[in-house]
């Protein structure tokens, strides 16, 4: 399960944030995360559930995601089309010559505490 | 109604294990420990493969093996009958190792080691057999290896790139049973090479030990510039 260790990974940081900030309850935690970043937020939901309830800080946190499309750009012909439909060959040209510009992300953007 | 602050943190979590990989290579390097992390599908023959490995280099240094699996001792037991230091990592149901896993794996690495008159001089990570999961996180290794195995099919680079650009080292194992299977040597080292043009490939059979000799003049040749490197900084 990939997403277990994300999460563990996230907790590990918001304990980091709340502790630099002095605080010691945080209510809810948001996330961007990417089409294509291999992480699948149903799953990610489920063992957050299962790993939060098992630290003193982030017990009951809830977790938002917002998800960042993925968007690919072509070097051949200088444009942009979405990388879930096409995949690595440009639609508009046909060129191999192309990279991910967005959607392999996973980022926390905020953390909710309540005062 | 109560009140909430939002906190703004903005960090990757991708990048903060990445910063932890980084931590860990540096503490590495001034230990003097050289940390290869070999990936591979299950069932390609990483144990063999790193039996092999052992036998060709432990009369010239110092290993430690870290073996992740999801479950069971088998494979450190394997290990540990080649006389060299080997724990066993139970990742707990988690289908890869971060940098934070593999600081621990380590920690207990020394543990293990203690009485001894200093630390191992290459660490091996033996990552959980899969070809997705490990490639995307940086274990805090100075190298990465992964097998892929004749039976597995050449068109592999293809179907999971990331896993074949992250390797600096790529070991083609099983090349007894080439005539077998219709596997193109040349077309696979091609496949590899268009998603990583840098990576070195060494055909094996680490069976019968063929090729495993090439594999272990690489990693002599790679643990002693990393230990220069430390030297020439200090």
């Amino acid at each position: 399960m990939h997403e277990l260790g994300i999460v563990f990974s996230i907790i590990r940081d918001v304990e980091e944030v709340a502790k630099e900030n002095r605080i010691d309850k945080v209510d809810g935690v948001r996330l961007r995360v990417g089409e294509v970043s291999t992480v699948i937020p149903y799953y990610l939901e489920d063992c957050w559930n299962w790993a939060v309830d098992r630290t003193d800080i982030l017990k009951g946190a809830a977790l938002h995601i917002d998800t960042v499309p993925a968007v690919t750009f072509c070097g051949g012909c200088q444009k942009t089309y979405p990388t879930v439909t096409y995949g690595k060959i440009c639609p508009h040209c046909g060129s191999e010559d192309t990279w991910l510009q967005q959607g392999d992300e996973c980022v926390i953007q905020e953390i909710e505490v309540s005062e | 109604m109560k009140d909430v602050r939002i906190i703004e943190v903005k960090r990757s979590v991708f990048a903060s294990n990445e910063e932890r990989a980084d931590l860990l290579r540096q503490e590495l390097k001034k230990k003097g420990i050289f940390l290869l992390n070999l990936m591979s599908s299950p069932g390609s023959g990483k144990t063999t493969t790193l039996v092999r490995t052992i036998e060709a280099l432990k009369n010239t240094c110092r290993i430690g093996v870290m073996e992740a699996d999801i479950d069971s001792d088998v494979d450190a037991r394997t290990i540990a009958e080649q006389g060299v230091l080997s724990i066993q990592l139970h990742t707990g149901g988690m289908c890869h190792l971060d940098a934070e896993m593999t600081r621990q794996g380590l920690q207990e690495l020394e543990k293990e080691n203690s009485g001894q008159t200093g630390p191992v001089d290459l660490a091996i990570l033996e990552n959980v057999g899969n070809l997705v999961c490990p490639a995307e996180f940086d274990t805090g290794a100075c190298k990465n290896t992964m097998i892929l195995s004749v039976p597995e099919g050449d068109d592999k680079p293809l179907k999971y790139p990331l896993m074949f650009s992250v390797c600096d080292v790529v070991l083609i194992n099983k090349i007894d049973v080439l005539p077998y299977f219709d596997f193109d040597m040349e077309r696979c080292i091609q496949n590899i090479h268009k998603r990583n043009p840098q990576a070195k490939v060494i055909p094996i059979c680490a069976r019968t030990g063929e090729g495993v000799d090439d594999f272990a003049a690489w990693l002599t040749d790679e643990m002693r510039a990393w230990k220069e490197e430390e030297k020439s900084h200090a």
